[in-house]
Order: structure tokens, then sequence, then C-alpha cells
């Protein structure tokens, strides 16, 4: 739609480690029985990757899944998709307790890349990111600084970060400023 | 004369020379100087004033527990007070000034102190500032601030940066001596995730300047080779200039990287914190030695005797030409061999012990040293500068046998492991009277969640002072706490050290063992805060027996050294004094940080724009633009009005109540808290969340709601609006949305867990916006779409559909009293939906309002506001919401709470409406004055206003307020307090100030 804006409109800051803002992506608050067969594949079928384990997202581009708490899952499809499978989920899980809700504008993206992006995020989240402890596919819910934060390794190099819309400013400039306080030379690939 | 050697010492690269000054001098260092090794090689001795009675204070050791050489460093924008000058490495263009003196450093008025200090005697402070109470805040107090306090504060931002870095390891060693590599060795050959701090800039610790031989090797070559063996190791993390600052529960320890220090740039990153979470933590902490209580011992020139031998070694500094060593034990004749084999004088060694004839003093014998033994220093000769030592018998009371002339007094008293970081966390103690020291008991070690330990200290730092003993204590360290995480790979061999035997200390707590008075009262405990002998010995006879007790009365160890080097002088001294035993009276407790961090590195990149989040709306970019004066409601900011040209703030309110009430008012709603409740038992749920009814709302209606605690008082209000058969969308207010939602989830996760109920905050998943006056209808059907008739959306109704170009749900609700709709978008159209409703309204006279002009119209309303009205004392009684809880239901959150005899107490203040008799406002948190006065002696009240406002739309102060039996007392006039004036006459009305019939909305 000609009147939608993501939260910083792509914003980008260029270094060794780069920041952008990753545009509008469509977002699902699924709440239900995880365990359901139904649930699962209604989720995969949207997304096209593999329903993640506890700890976990999977993502394919602008699609994916990742792993919320033991009855929650974040579904990932494009902006304009959120409708369509918002119907798709009611459908397949008819009669059956759960919540699905759009929260696709709720939030922001952000995506950090670069050699020492690991130490990037490490210095804002207190989560363990060495590489035996954090590869990629593997999803935390922590914070950022003092924003709550998510986020997934992509791959080696490759952090995406989802944050609430109305604090995005802060945690792109918060992530700028751990990028350039530069690598600290403790994670052994960085 | 302290001076630079011919020879070179091991840090410092005498090619490079470093240009620094200090009070103004410009001097000239080396690369690989500390700020203290340059200052002693220029001659500097005196480096600053003593606290309380400002004697003069030279270096008295090389490292962290160095309590006298504390300087202001750098300027402006890179000024950071209270540098020790030991820690701090030199860099090209280091400006330094001394601290606490007035006028000069070499002249200080403050120094009179001295000479009054029989009238400032332990606990002046106590005895002298008590009485009269007026005269502490008028005459005492700023009298202390003048002459207290070491460095200055800053006076500019600091310009640097600072970060924080989160990291897990399995295990954490904590220094990077012999017994801290030897144990990182082990844990990192054994293949645990093994990081390995250093505080200084070198590793090895004092091994190479004792002489240790390890591996058959010198200590230097076996520290060289391990670090290289190290540094392979992918699982292992070296960091030098990082402290082990604090041990926490759960593993947590802090590290304090000084990332620059040494070689500042302006705005770089300065200190960096780890925060590391450890399965296990090895201390190797090494010992601190201690000095010797005899009299007139913090003269410049006296320095305890490693201190010597390192600026030796290390800096290639001597401090005098000759040095008079005195001590309880052999390590202190290294002392003396350093400097003679240096080709320095030392005329004598004191020697306390009667009897000195292990391998060392043996060998300062055959180099041709005078040593006593059984003797002892009575007094040090000199001013500002040590010129000679008094010589008397310790076990006498100090008659002087012989005076020796010298510039520098090396003395050693034994050394105390350092156990900080072990007992952080709860590590005990044991005295080791063979070694005269408080040591680790490792069966009380600090214990993690699963009641096991998780410190174990190692090295020198667990009682372990020789090489042979501390490194394989430190090897086998590492390898039981990598056990401990898992990880078990073979490790090598552990390294085997050597050194020269030692004979046993003598403690000796003081010099001579019968001083006088007079020379306990000159006899130093704590050189930073001026507690002598004499002090403590008072503290105790006073009654101040208990060792925390005693610190605080004399203030021993609470300078920023925290009592390194006079703790356990101290303790010595008072269980002396208490006749008892040293482990009865104790040790004060060791608390994080090991010496003092930054605040900075506390808040990491919370500074300048980072300090706090800021949560912004879709619009916020616009308000910024159009004049916006915010105020912080949580962490967002909301527009209180929106300045146009020159006019006050209080004028833009006016004119944006005025505009909203005849044409049309714009207000951003977003931050409101809109929470999802889903699910088959999602009304029975919200029956119990709110005092009134929401099961029973028809789907496509709103509904006003009233959330109590249990314990009966308001806690949030909202429109409720029931979305379908299982859903509801709730509004909060601006700062309850997080907290109604977590309140939410509390009830349903641990009280209702069977209920099938989900809630979601969709707080930021809407921007919303209340489009408020007579002309509103018209605004919104110009845009197209959807029917807002009357008919069609009648007052509590919501809709969905498409406004103009936007996906809209419309509620037609109001908190102003004007015809009113509040329309929700996808936050991603907020921006585009806010510019199209200003355009279109142009022709309808459209103005933006803020929170102020939203709180007058509803005050005119006499609509109540969580906050203003409510302080978490109020029920909904107090407030007339009678007809907000239900009847019908069986419960809900605060039903039962509402029976308590002081919640239906007909007595309870409550709200009614208030107007001044000459139409002014109201001062706002009033007092209504009722007659007499209290137990206290305090006038009785009646009430007090909670709200307060001048009316534009009345052109007069309107107030609301909660008034003992307020709604009973209409027409009656009652006083107001008013701070600093006469008090203020109001009547008692209707809260109902405006359209009291409702026309205005219902249209």
């Amino acid at each position: 739609m000609f009147n939608a804006v993501s939260a910083l409109d792509h914003r980008t800051f260029a270094g060794d480690v780069t920041i952008r803002e990753d545009g509008l992506r469509g977002m699902i608050s699924l709440r239900g029985d995880m365990s359901l067969a139904k649930l699962k594949s209604v989720c995969t079928s949207l997304t096209g990757v593999a329903f993640p384990a506890q700890g976990q997202a999977n993502s394919d581009g602008a699609q994916g899944l990742a792993w919320m708490s033991p009855d929650e899952v974040l579904v990932m499809v494009a902006h304009d998709a959120v409708d369509d499978a918002l119907a798709k989920i009611a459908k397949a899980l008819k009669g059956q307790h759960h919540l699905a809700v759009n929260v696709s504008d709720a939030r922001a993206v952000l995506i950090v890349e670069g050699p020492y992006v690991r130490d990037v995020i490490a210095k804002l989240a207190p989560v363990d990111l060495h590489p035996d402890a954090f590869g990629p596919g593997s999803f935390r819910r922590s914070r950022l600084g003092q924003v709550a934060a998510a986020f997934w390794m992509r791959d080696d190099q490759s952090v995406a970060v989802i944050c609430f819309r109305s604090v995005a400013d802060y945690a792109f400039d918060l992530l700028k400023a751990a990028a350039q306080g530069g690598p600290v030379g403790h994670f052994p690939d960085s | 004369m302290s001076t630079r050697l011919a020879r070179t010492g091991r840090f410092i690269n005498k090619s490079k020379p470093v240009a620094f000054s200090f009070n103004g001098r410009n001097l000239k260092g080396v690369a690989g100087d500390t700020l203290a090794s340059a200052l002693l090689a220029n001659d500097q001795m005196l480096v600053g004033r003593s606290f309380k009675y400002h004697r003069p204070r030279g270096v008295i050791a090389s490292g962290a527990e160095e309590p006298n050489g504390l300087v202001n460093l750098g300027k402006g924008e890179s000024f950071e007070p209270n540098a020790r000058v030991t820690t701090t490495e030199l860099f090209e263009g280091l400006t330094a000034t001394s601290q606490n003196h007035f006028p000069s450093l070499e002249f200080d008025v403050g120094a009179i102190n001295t000479h009054l200090s029989r009238f400032l005697p332990a606990g002046f402070y106590y005895k002298m500032f008590m009485f009269p109470a007026p005269f502490w805040k008028h005459v005492y107090e700023p009298f202390i601030r003048k002459s207290a306090g070491l460095g200055k504060a800053p006076k500019q931002r600091d310009e640097n940066t600072y970060e924080h870095f989160n990291i897990e390891a399995d295990v954490l060693v904590i220094g990077g001596g012999i017994a801290g590599l030897a144990a990182a060795l082990a844990a990192g050959q054994s293949g645990a995730r093994t990081v390995v701090m250093e505080q200084t800039a070198h590793w090895g610790g004092r091994a190479p300047v004792d002489g240790a031989v390890i591996d058959g090797k010198p200590a230097e070559d076996w520290i060289a080779e391990t670090l290289a063996a190290l540094s392979e190791m992918p699982n292992v993390t070296l960091r030098t200039r990082c402290m082990g600052a604090g041990v926490y529960d759960h593993g947590f320890v802090l590290g304090y990287e000084r990332v620059s220090d040494h070689a500042p740039q302006p705005g770089g990153l300065k200190h960096r914190l780890w925060r590391v979470r450890a399965k296990q933590v090895v201390t190797a902490t090494g010992a601190i030695e201690r000095p010797l209580s005899f009299a007139t011992n913090d003269l410049p020139g006296v320095v305890l005797a490693s201190a010597v031998r390192d600026y030796v070694v290390n800096f290639g500094v001597s401090l005098g030409d000759r040095t008079v060593v005195v001590t309880n034990n052999d390590d202190a004749y290294r002392t003396a061999i350093t400097l003679k084999e240096a080709g320095l004088e030392v005329p004598a060694i004191i020697d306390a012990r009667t009897e000195a004839n292990g391998e060392l003093p043996q060998k300062a014998r055959a180099l041709g040293i005078r040593v006593e033994t059984g003797k002892g220093i009575a007094s040090v000769k000199g001013g500002k500068r040590v010129t000679g030592v008094a010589i008397c018998a310790q076990a006498g009371e100090g008659a002087v046998l012989e005076e020796i002339s010298c510039d520098c007094v090396a003395m050693s008293g034994g050394w105390s492991p350092i156990v900080h970081l072990w007992s952080h966390c709860g590590g005990k103690l044991n005295w080791d009277a063979d070694q005269a020291m408080f040591r680790p008991d490792l069966d009380r070690a600090p214990t993690g969640a699963d009641g096991l330990p998780f410190v174990t200290a190692a090295g020198v730092a667990n009682g372990h002072l020789f090489t042979a003993e501390g490194i394989a204590d430190g090897f086998a360290a590492g390898r039981a706490a990598a056990k401990v995480t898992g990880h078990s790979q073979k490790a090598g061999q552990a390294p085997m050290g050597e050194d020269a035997a030692e004979d046993p200390l003598e403690p000796v707590w003081l010099m001579p063992q019968g001083a006088s008075y007079k020379l306990r009262s000159k006899a130093w405990l704590d050189f930073q805060n001026d507690v002598k002998v004499s002090d403590v010995q008072l503290a105790a006879q006073e009654g101040f027996e208990s060792v925390e007790h005693a610190k605080r009365y004399t203030t021993l160890g609470m300078a920023t050294d925290q009592g390194k080097i006079s703790n356990i002088n101290g303790l010595a001294i008072l269980a002396d004094q208490l006749g008892a035993e040293i482990p009865a009276v104790g040790t004060t407790t060791f608390r994080p940080p090991y010496t003092p961090i930054s605040m900075a590195s506390i808040a990491g990149p919370a500074q300048r724009d980072l300090f706090q989040p800021v949560r912004k709306t879709p619009m916020s970019g616009w308000h910024t633009a159009n004049g916006a004066f915010y105020e912080p409601v949580g962490q967002w900011r909301r527009p209180y009005a929106y300045l146009r040209g020159s006019e006050t703030v209080h004028e833009a309110v006016n004119r944006e109540v005025v505009n909203a009430r005849t044409n049309t008012g714009l207000l951003d709603a977003s931050t409101l808290g809109k929470l999802i409740v889903s699910g088959p038992d999602a009304g029975k749920f919200l029956d119990m969340m709110y005092t009134n009814m929401m099961s029973t709302l028809p789907v496509g209606k709103c509904r006003y709601g009233l959330m109590c605690t249990e314990n009966g008082f308001l806690s949030d209000d909202g429109v409720v609006a029931r979305i379908d058969d299982n859903t509801w969308l709730c509004h909060t207010t601006t700062g309850g949305a997080e907290r109604i939602h977590a309140w939410m989830e509390d009830w349903l996760q641990c009280e209702w867990w069977d209920w099938q109920v989900y809630v979601a905050n969709v707080t930021e998943q809407l921007a919303q916006v209340a489009v408020v006056g007579p002309n509103a209808r018209k605004l919104l059907e110009s845009l197209g779409g959807m029917d807002l008739s009357k008919e069609a959306l009648p007052f509590m109704q919501w809709a969905d559909g498409t406004l103009g170009s936007f996906d809209a749900r419309v509620y037609r609700i109001s908190f102003s009293g004007e015809l009113s709709y509040e329309i929700a978008v996808p936050a991603s159209q907020g921006r585009a939906f806010w510019d199209k409703l200003l355009e279109a309204g142009e022709a309808f006279g459209i103005m933006p309002y803020g929170t102020e002009a939203l709180h007058i119209m509803r005050a005119e309303k006499g609509l109540i506001m969580i906050g203003d009205e409510t302080d978490g004392t109020i029920i909904p009684q107090d407030l007339n919401l009678q007809w907000a809880l239900s009847k019908k239901k069986e419960d809900y959150l605060g039903k039962r709470a509402h029976l308590r005899s002081h919640m239906a107490d007909p007595n309870r203040w409550k709200l009614v409406g208030l107007e001044t008799l000459d139409g002014s406002v109201l001062p706002d948190g009033a007092y209504a004055i009722a007659d007499g006065v209290n137990a206290n002696g305090q006038g009785n009240t009646q009430g007090r206003v909670t709200s307060t406002y001048f009316s534009p739309t009345l052109k007069k102060g309107i107030a609301m307020g909660l008034v003992h039996k307020g709604p009973d007392r209409m027409g009656e006039v009652i006083s107001f307090t008013n701070i600093g004036g006469e008090p203020i006459k109001a009547r008692i009305v209707d809260p109902v100030f405006y359209d009291k019939d409702g026309e205005k909305q219902n249209v």
C-alpha cells in the first residue's frame, strides 16, 4: 500500500559492520498448542521453512518461523500477505483455541552484518554469542541495551534483530554505537 | 633523590621519551613508565596531601593498593579525578595535577591540621558536629565540604565512549601472574572455554622481580612460553588492562577493561565493562605487602619494600641513594639485595626478629649489608622527605639507640593475600597464624545455585607465598575448575617452581612493641584517611569493639583505596587493644569493586542520545517539526502542546482547547495501550479483571471499564470494544499498557492457568488518532468510504472499514465531551493518515492538540484521570464510580477488598468539583483546611485538590478534589492551603462543569 512506511524507512549505517532497517515485514504472533500437527503444517506451508525447535529460527528471505515460547511462534511472511495468512491460519485451526494476530507494524526489523557482528550483539544483549553456543539459526528473545529485542543468526556474519517500532530509532543508534566501538577480539571466528 | 638508573627496566624503553606535565611542570618519562615511575624518575616524590591533616604524601606502593598517589588527570572533556599514579600508564601529553591542597602542593594551609591533631581525634566529626542542629546545614557542612574531598568533580561532559560486553565462560581466571597463567594453561588444555583477566599491562605478576625459577628457567622465560602456548588455544582469551572488579551471585563477574587509558583518543572508546557469566572462577589475585606501624611512617620516601624493588627492576628507577630496609620477614631482604646489586647503598637492614639466618639474610650479609636484628624504627626523620631513621630496640618503648641517615625507607610487615574477589560472594577466611595472614578457607567457598562452590582461590591469593606451591596450586585449580565444567581432556604436566627458602616471619603490629602514645599517635595505619594506631586504640577504649564499628568511627579503610594496605594492621591493633585474638575480631566486609571503576563504564552506551530509549509514534516526526513541546509519559514523549509563533505554552493550550470545542481538534492517541484478549474464557477472564461486566458487551459496542488491584485500589481504566464472540480489545492508559499486559499474564499464568485465554499487546501495531469537535464527522466523511452518521455509528460503538484509502477501525467514543471519533490504522499508515487528516481538515479549522488540552477538556467534563485522581490509595467509590461496580458478578479483582471496613467507611474523602470564589486557579495538590490540629501539632485537613486548570472554555479556574463527605456538601465554601499566601476559598460543586447533559457529544 502506498501509504505504508516502515519505522525507519530503510535507514542504513555503512561501516565494517553495517546496519540497515529491512522495511516492512509481515509478522503474525501465533499462540496455541505448538504440538498440533495442523498448527505446524499451516506455519510451514505459509513460510516454506521447517518448524523451529526451541531457541531456533528458520528463515528464507523475508519468510520464516521463530520459536518465541512454548506456546508461541512468530510467523513471518510478506507484508501484504498477512491478511491471507491470517485467514489460512484461522481455517486450519478452526475450533482450536489459539490467537493469531497481526503484529507487523508493531515491530521493526534491523539487519546487522559484518565480520564482528557477534561482538556488536554481545555488547548489547546478555546472551552467549560464542559460536559454540549461537550459530546460524539460533534465536533469542532478550534485550538490546534498555529495550526488548529478539534476534537470530542468519549466517555467521549476519544477524536479524526485531524490536518494537517505537524504539527502532534507539535500537538503530545503539547498534550503530556498538559497531563503531569496533571488534573486541574475544570470539574465535571474529 | 629518586632518579632513573643507568641500567634499564623490564617495562621501559629509554629510547622513547614521553613528555608529560605535573602541576604545570613539563617533565620527561619514557615509554613503559607508569605515572608513578615517571614522577619518581624526575625526583617528584611528593604527590599529594592526605585527606584530614593535609600531610605531605609520596608514593608508597607500585600497584593497585596505592593510597597516596591520586591525581587529577587531563583537562576539560577528558578530566578524570582520583587517577592512581601507580596504575596510570604514561602517555605523550599526559597532564596531571595533585589533589587536596590549598594553595599549592608544596605549601598547604590545611597542613595546620596536623598540629591540631590532638583536637581531631577519632570520631571527631561525630563528636563535634552534633549540636546545635541548624549549625549542620549552615556552618559545619559547608566547612566540611570545602575541606574534604580528594579529586574535583568534572565540570564538562566526558568526551569518550564506553561499552559493555556480555560473555559466558567455563573458567574465568582473575589475575595473570604465574598462578593465574598456570590455571589458564590447565583449564585451556582441559578444553574449557577460558578467559584470563590481568589488571596491569603485563603478564607474570611479580615472579620475575622476585627471581622465581620455573621448570628450571627464569620466570620471565616460562611466562613468555606459556603466553605463546595460551595464544594458540582458540578456547582461551587473554586480556590485559582488565581487572576482575567483582564476583556476584550465579557466577556473574564484572571485568573492567581500560581500553585506551594508556593511549587516549579524543572521543574514542575508553573503558569496556565485561559482564561475564562464568561457570567457575579462579581468583589468582596475588597478595599485598603490609606496611609497618612506626612513628612518621607516612613521610614521603617510606615505601613498601616490594615496591622499591619493583621500581628498580621494572622501571629502572631508584627511590633513593641510601635505603634502610625495615622488616619482620626474609622477603624484604630481596629489596636490599636488588638495591645493592644495582649499585645503591643499603646502610642497614633493621629486622624486628631476634634472628635472621635464612638464605636471603645470609646472602645480604655476604654482600656486606649490615643486618640489625631485634631492632625497630623509633621514628623517621624529615619534613617533606625522609632524611634518616632513629633506631630502637623492637622490644622496648622507643629509646633511640642510633640515627642512620638515608633518603628512603623500604618497609615490609609481611604479605596479605588478596582475598577480595574470593570474599565478594561469601567465601570465608581462616587466620593463618604462622604466616600472620587471612587466607581463603576452600571448604567454605562461595556457592552457586546448585549449592556447590564456584570460586577457587589459587596461588599467592590462596596463601601459597612461595613459587613451588603457588604455581602448582594455580595449575591444580585450573584443572579442577575445568573438570567441574565437564572438560577433562588430558592436560600437560604441572609446572615446577622454586625460589629461595625463607624462615618464618614474626608478626609485628607496632614498632617498637611498647611504643609511647607520642609515637603511636604518629604511626599511620590508613595513609589516605589519616588514621593512626592511637585512633584505633581510642575507638576501642570508647566502646567501638566490633571491627565494623571501629572502621566507621575512625574511617579506617573507608578511603578510595578501601584499606588495601591498612585493614589487617588496623584490626590487629584493635585485637591487641581488646585483648582478643585477631581471628576473633575478624575482618571488615570485602565489597566490589576491587578498585574504583568509572561510573561511565557502568552506564556503558547509556549516554547522550542513548541515555534512555525514547518511544516514538509514527507521527512523532510531524510533532517535532511542528512546534511540539513534549512531556514524558512513561518512555514516550507526547506533545503537551504545539507552539505557534511566539505564543507561550499556556496560550497554545488555550488555543487548542477552544479550537477543539468550536472547530476540529486532532490528537495523536497512538500511545494508548491496546490489548487483544481472546479465547473461549476471555469473557469470564475480563469479568474478573474489570469491575464492571464485559462478558455481556455486544459485538460492535464499546464500554468504559475500571480495573482494580486485588486490594481494591483503582489501577487502570479504558474503553473496551467487543471484536467478535471470543475477542475483546482493551484500551489501557498510556503508562498502563505494559503493566496491564503483565498483570493479565500474571493472573493467566499463575492463578487461572487452565482458562483458555490469550492476550496480545498490539499497542504499537496501531496508530490511533482522535478527531474531536463539532466538525469531526464532516471531516471524516469528506475522506469517504464509511458511513459515520449518528444512526450508522452511535455513541460507544465501533466499525471497521476503509476511510479514504486507509484500513481503519473507527470508535465513536469521547473523552472531551465533543462529538469525537478515535480512528485506528496500521502503524505503517499512521503518518500518511495524520497528514491526510490535516489536509482534509483545513476546511474544517483543524488544529492538533496536546495532552494538556486533553486534560483540560476531560476535567471540564468531570472525567477522572488515572494518576491524577488516583494515586494507588483511591477506590472507585471515592470517585463516585459505584455505577461501574457490578452487583451481578460473583467476583472480580477488588470486590472483596471493597467490603473491608476502611473501604466501606462513609468518612472517606470523595470526588467533587471545586470553583474558587474569585475565579482563580487552585494550586495543584493543595489541602482543604479543617479546624484544629492533629497529634503532631499539624493543622487538620479535610480534602485535597487532584486536578486543577484554567478552563479556556469557561474562562475561570476549575478543579477536582477529594473532600470529606464532599458530595453531601454541595455549595459549601471551604479553604485551601496556598503556600506563601492566604488560604484560597472555593465552593464545592458538581465535577461536571461543561455540557452536563452531554448534548455536544450526542449529535
